[in-house]
C-alpha cells in the first residue's frame, strides 16, 4: 500500500517537474524530427494515465522498465549493481554511529555534568549542525588528500576482500553517520537519566550487582527501547545522507544512480530507485517493530 | 545478644537550590542480631534516607553523609571502599523497597533476577542458581517456582512481586534487611500476609530486620523495639510494649491519638496533630516539634532536647516527660 502511494506519487511528480528526457538527451543535435521520433519509440507521446498505467502493470510483473537515456539498460540492472554499494555504506555508517553513540550516550549520563559530559554534547552538536558534504570534502582533504592513508574516491566490491572494501568506505561512513550519531547519543544520554533513577536500579544497586551489570544489563536496555523508535525515524535521514555522500566519493550507488537519472529526467530510473528506497525504509520500520519485541517482554506474543 | 549494627550520630544532608536539607540530623541507635526494629515517623521524617545512608546509596551530590558513624558487624561502613560496600550489599545487608511494582527490572525473568544475585556473591553456577532460586520462591510461599522463575514481572501482581523481593533480600542469607515501607504500596489484604512472612522468616533465619513504617499497627504487631522519628531525629525509643503503652514523648502521644485503636471506644474522636512538619532546610535551635507540641514550654524554643532515660530501656527527646507521663495518668 505504502509502496503503492509512494510510486504514484513519484510518477506524477517527476511528470511535473519542467523539461524532458529527449531534450536532455538530444541536447547538442537539436534536430526535432528525431526527438519526436524517440518520444513516439518510448512511449512518451501518449497521455500521462496511460503512461502510468502501463508502468503500474509491467511494476506488478516485477519489471522496472529500462533506462531512456543512453544504452536502454533494465533499469532493474542499474539497481541491483547500486544496491550493494548503497547497503554497505548505510550499514557501515550506521554501525559507526551507534558504536560512538551508544558508549557516548552512557558516559555521558552516567558523568552528568562532568567535562566528559560537556564534551560529548559539544561534539554531538558540532556533528549535527556541520553540513555531510562539508564534512566529507574536509575529511578527504584531510585523510586522503594529505595523509595519504584512505582512498578518496571509489568503490570495491567485498568480494574482492575485506580490507579493500573497508577503506573505501571509511571515509564515507564516518561522513553519513556522524549526524545520525549525534542524534542518536543525545537520545541515549537523555534515557539513560531517566532509566537510572528508576527504583529497578536502585535495587539492583542494593542487590550489590558490579557497575558494569547495573549499566549494561539493567539500564541500557530500558534506556534503548524509546531509542530504537528514534532510530527508525533517523535511519531516514542516514539514507538522505547517503545521496550526498555517494556523489562526493563518487560512489555509483543508489544515490548517484539518482541524482544522475534526475538530471537526465531519465524518469524509469528514478521511479525505479525511488522505489527500492521507500521498500528499504518500510523494511527497517519493520524491522524496528521485531527488535522491540527482542527486547521488550510485555509487547511480546504469549 | 550481640550488636549487629550501631549508628551513632548520622547526619545526612542533602545540598539543593533552597539551602542544606538536613534529612537526617544526628540519630543514634542500635539493632541486634535477630531483632525487629521498627522505625516510625511520618513522611519526609528522615526514615528512608537513614536507611540509604546505611546501605551507601545516597547519591552524591546532592546527597552527603556529613558526620557519624555506621558500625556493621564490626566495621565502619563509611570507611569502607566503594567496591567493599558493594560486597557487602546484597550479601550481609539487604533491601526491600516500598514500590513492589517498579522494584523488578521489567525487561528480565524473575529467575534472572534472583539468580544474578547469587551468582555475585556466592559464586554459584547458573544451575545451583537456579535450583536456590526455586528454593527461595517456595520460602516465601510462591508455589510453582520453575514456572514462575522464566516470567517477567508483568505476569506478576503487587503482593507476588512483593515476595520476590523478600526472596531477593534473602538470597544470600543476609544478617540484616532494611525494610522501607514494604507493605504501603499493597492492599490491606496482602500487607499482613507479607509482614508475617517477613517476621516468620526473619525469626527462622535469625536475620535482622529494621521495618521502617509509619503503621503505629504494624510496629505494635512485628516489631521488638521502636524509634520514633521527627524532622531528622530519634525523638523516642523503647520496647514496642512501652511506646504503646506509655509514650513519653508528645510527638508518640501524637501518633497515637491520630489513628484508630481496637482496644479504644468507637466513638472516641481521633485527634490529628495540628500544623506541618518543619521545613528541614530552616531548622531553628529549639525542639523541632515545639510548634505543633501541646506540652511547649519556654525552654523548648530556646534549647533542642537530646535523649534521655525515661524508663528502664525507654528514651525520650522531651523537656517534659514529666507532663506528658501524668496527662496520660489522668487524662484518659
Amino acid at each position: 500500500m505504502v509502496t503503492w502511494i509512494v510510486a504514484t506519487l513519484v510518477f506524477f511528480m517527476l511528470r511535473a517537474v519542467p523539461g524532458d528526457p529527449l531534450v536532455a538527451m538530444l541536447f547538442d543535435v537539436g534536430d526535432p524530427a528525431a526527438a519526436e521520433e524517440l518520444r513516439q519509440k518510448y512511449g512518451l507521446d501518449r497521455p500521462l494515465f496511460i503512461q502510468y498505467v502501463k508502468w503500474c502493470g509491467l511494476l506488478l510483473q516485477g519489471d522496472m522498465g529500462r533506462s531512456i537515456y543512453g544504452s536502454r539498460v533494465p533499469v532493474s540492472t542499474i539497481i541491483i549493481e547500486a544496491l550493494p554499494r548503497t547497503i554497505s555504506l548505510a550499514l557501515l555508517a550506521f554501525a559507526i554511529a551507534i558504536g560512538i553513540a551508544i558508549p557516548a550516550g552512557i558516559i555521558a549520563a552516567l558523568r552528568k555534568n562532568s567535562f566528559l559530559d560537556h564534551a560529548t554534547t559539544l561534539l554531538a552538536f558540532l556533528g549535527l549542525s556541520m553540513p555531510d558534504f562539508w564534512l566529507a570534502i574536509m575529511l578527504i582533504i584531510v585523510f586522503a588528500a594529505n595523509l595519504h592513508w584512505l582512498p578518496a574516491i571509489g568503490y570495491v566490491p567485498i568480494s574482492q576482500g575485506v580490507w579493500p572494501w573497508l577503506k573505501h568506505l571509511i571515509l564515507p561512513a564516518i561522513a553519513a553517520g556522524t549526524a545520525f550519531s549525534a542524534i542518536i547519543a543525545r537520545m541515549i544520554r537523555s534515557s539513560m537519566l531517566e532509566v537510572i533513577k528508576t527504583d529497578y536500579i536502585q535495587v539492583a544497586r542494593a542487590k550489590g550487582l558490579r557497575k558494569n551489570t547495573i549499566t549494561l544489563v539493567h539500564a541500557l536496555p530500558n534506556a534503548l527501547i524509546p531509542v530504537i523508535t528514534v532510530m527508525g525515524i533517523a535511519f531516514a535521514l542516514l539514507m538522505a545522507t547517503t545521496v550526498v555522500i555517494e556523489n562526493v566519493f563518487s560512489i555509483k550507488g543508489l544515490g548517484r544512480v539518482l541524482i544522475q537519472g534526475i538530471l537526465n529526467r531519465d524518469y524509469p530510473v528514478v521511479q525505479g530507485a525511488i522505489l527500492v528506497v521507500s521498500m528499504i525504509f518500510i523494511f527497517i520500520n519493520l524491522l524496528v517493530d521485531i527488535l522491540y519485541t527482542v527486547i521488550d517482554p510485555r509487547i511480546r506474543f504469549e | 545478644m550481640a550488636i549487629l549494627l550501631e549508628v551513632t550520630d548520622l547526619h545526612t544532608h542533602f545540598s539543593t537550590p533552597f539551602g542544606t536539607v538536613k534529612a537526617v540530623n544526628g540519630i543514634t541507635y542500635t539493632v541486634n542480631e535477630g531483632e525487629t526494629v521498627a522505625i516510625v515517623g511520618e513522611s519526609g521524617c528522615g526514615k528512608s534516607v537513614g536507611a540509604l545512608s546505611i546501605m551507601g546509596l545516597i547519591a552524591d551530590p546532592p546527597g552527603k553523609i556529613e558526620n557519624g558513624h555506621i558500625r556493621f558487624m564490626g566495621e565502619d561502613l563509611l570507611t569502607l571502599t566503594d567496591e567493599q560496600l558493594r560486597r557487602l550489599r546484597g550479601r550481609r545487608l539487604a533491601m526491600i523497597f516500598q514500590e513492589p511494582m517498579t522494584s523488578l527490572n521489567p525487561l528480565l525473568t524473575i529467575g534472572r533476577q534472583l539468580c544474578e544475585s547469587l551468582q555475585t556473591h556466592l559464586g554459584y553456577t547458573r544451575t545451583e542458581a537456579v535450583n536456590r532460586a526455586a528454593e527461595l520462591l517456595a520460602m516465601v510461599g510462591i508455589a510453582d517456582g520453575g514456572r514462575r522463575l522464566k516470567q517477567y514481572p508483568h505476569h506478576l501482581s503487587g503482593g507476588m512481586r512483593q515476595r520476590i523481593m523478600i526472596a531477593l533480600a534473602l538470597a544470600c542469607e543476609p544478617k540484616l534487611i532494611i525494610a522501607d515501607e514494604p507493605t504501603t504500596a499493597l492492599d490491606v489484604t496482602i500487607q499482613a500476609q507479607i509482614l508475617e512472612l517477613m517476621k516468620a522468616l526473619t525469626r527462622r533465619l535469625n536475620v535482622a530486620l529494621i521495618l521502617i513504617t509509619h503503621n503505629l499497627g504494624v510496629v505494635a504487631r512485628y516489631a521488638d523495639r521502636v524509634n520514633v522519628m521527627y524532622a531528622g531525629k530519634i525523638v523516642e525509643t523503647g520496647t514496642a510494649r512501652q511506646v504503646y503503652a506509655l509514650p513519653s514523648h508528645p510527638y508518640t502521644l501524637g501518633l497515637m491519638r491520630s489513628v484508630p485503636r481496637v482496644d479504644q471506644a468507637r466513638l472516641q474522636r481521633l485527634i490529628p496533630i495540628p500544623g506541618q512538619p518543619p521545613d528541614l532546610t530552616r531548622l531553628g535551635r529549639g525542639c523541632s516539634y515545639g510548634p505543633r507540641c501541646d506540652f511547649k514550654t519556654d525552654r523548648c524554643d530556646d534549647e533542642s532536647p537530646s535523649l534521655v532515660e525515661t524508663a528502664a530501656g525507654q528514651c525520650s527527646a522531651c523537656w517534659n516527660t514529666k507532663a506528658v507521663a501524668d496527662s496520660l495518668g489522668g487524662g484518659s
